[in-house]
């Protein structure tokens, strides 16, 4: 008799254990993968996304999030010539719009438009400044999604990896300078994530 | 084949896809009223309507035309009556000329997009237009006066 309440004790225990493991699964399933927290390392992380951070501060990635109103072109960052704006949907204005000469593909030739069936810079509601920001600065604002176009991190992994225009700052068309290379960006991205996205000071 | 609609028409042209616009209107169409400047999107001269949008027709392959509206200056009216006209012959703009329909047509989206552009709505639409012979002046009036003929009811 103590034998079997025993063994049932034991059997008990033994499935809530089970339930326990489950549940803690469940919660694993639901939360980001990247967000356990057995990776947190803020150095690490901190570390990873400033070996990123260089991409950003790239002419083919800055220029079209600047400081200002107007995007910037070449590797010396300009104005843009010829007075392009931004416009209400980040799209250029009245007859200056960004696809009356930015065509779907580059060009071929040196200083021709280059091209891209998404060509815009962020409109004036969600600017994602890259011009002039610390690591920092940076950081924080990708972080947040009411100044990152809405995008969890997971999102913003997915977006760095796939979205068309990102991938054009590494195929800018003739006579372009490219960033670093994607494949190490997004790799130090996704560790930032991994470990937690602490964010540099 | 390609088959283009210009200024309500309906054409088909036996071109290569990505001939630029400018060349298809210009030596297969005969439409000789929008000009070749610089053939790389920077001086305006070649301007035309795309489905309503001031593209720049030395750079657009005529394949992304193809299914659009497409308006140069010979269509912009049916009798040089559209107020940027009017106002073009009133304020006497034009000296050699050659940049002119680049000029009308872009102004013709700023008075659609907005028909009464203050100066700096000027600058932010026209800036993309080069005029060799400096009519900006004349150019910037004639819109204002154009703003005012439209305001009117005044176009054909």
């Amino acid at each position: 008799m103590e034998k079997t309440d025993v063994s049932s004790q034991v059997l008990t225990q033994l499935a809530v254990k089970i339930m326990l493991v489950i549940a803690a699964l469940c919660l694993g399933a639901l939360a980001p993968s990247t967000w356990a927290a057995d990776d947190r390392d803020d150095a690490g992380a901190r570390a990873a996304f400033l070996k990123a951070y260089p991409v950003f501060m790239h002419p083919r990635c800055l220029n079209c999030h600047p400081a200002g109103d107007a995007p910037l072109q070449g590797d010396d960052s300009l104005p843009h010539a010829q007075n392009v704006q931004r416009g209400p949907e980040g799209r250029g204005r009245y007859a200056l719009k960004c696809a009356n000469c930015h065509q779907a593909a580059n060009l071929p030739g040196e200083n021709l438009p280059p091209g891209n069936p998404k060509w815009h810079m962020p409109p004036p509601g969600m600017r994602m400044v890259f011009q002039g920001k610390s690591p920092g600065d940076l950081c924080k604002q990708l972080k947040d999604p009411a100044q990152n176009g809405g995008m969890t991190l997971e999102e913003l992994i997915d977006h760095v990896s796939h979205d068309k225009l990102v991938l054009w700052g590494w195929d800018p068309g003739n006579g372009r300078s490219k960033p670093p290379s994607h494949v190490e960006f997004v790799d130090h991205l996704r560790t930032w994530v991994k470990k937690g996205a602490a964010c540099p000071e | 084949m390609i088959k283009l609609k210009v200024n309500r028409k309906e054409y088909t042209v036996d071109i290569n896809p990505e001939t630029p616009l400018l060349w298809v209107l210009r030596e297969n169409l005969g439409l000789t009223g929008t000009k070749f400047g610089c053939g790389m999107a920077l001086c305006g001269a070649c301007t035309v309507h795309l489905d309503g949008e001031a593209v720049r027709s030395c750079v657009t392959p005529v394949a992304r035309a193809e299914g659009k509206e497409i308006t140069t200056i010979e269509g912009l009216s049916l009798d040089s009556g559209h107020p940027l006209q009017q106002a073009w012959i009133a304020e006497d703009v034009p000296q050699c000329g050659y940049c002119m329909s680049g000029q009308i047509m872009s102004a013709a989206v700023l008075l659609r997009e907005n028909p009464r552009p203050a100066d700096a709505d000027i600058d932010a639409a026209m800036a993309g237009n080069i005029c060799r012979c400096g009519a900006y002046q004349r150019i910037r009036r004639a819109i204002h006066l154009a703003a005012r003929i439209q305001g009117q009811g005044g176009g054909r």
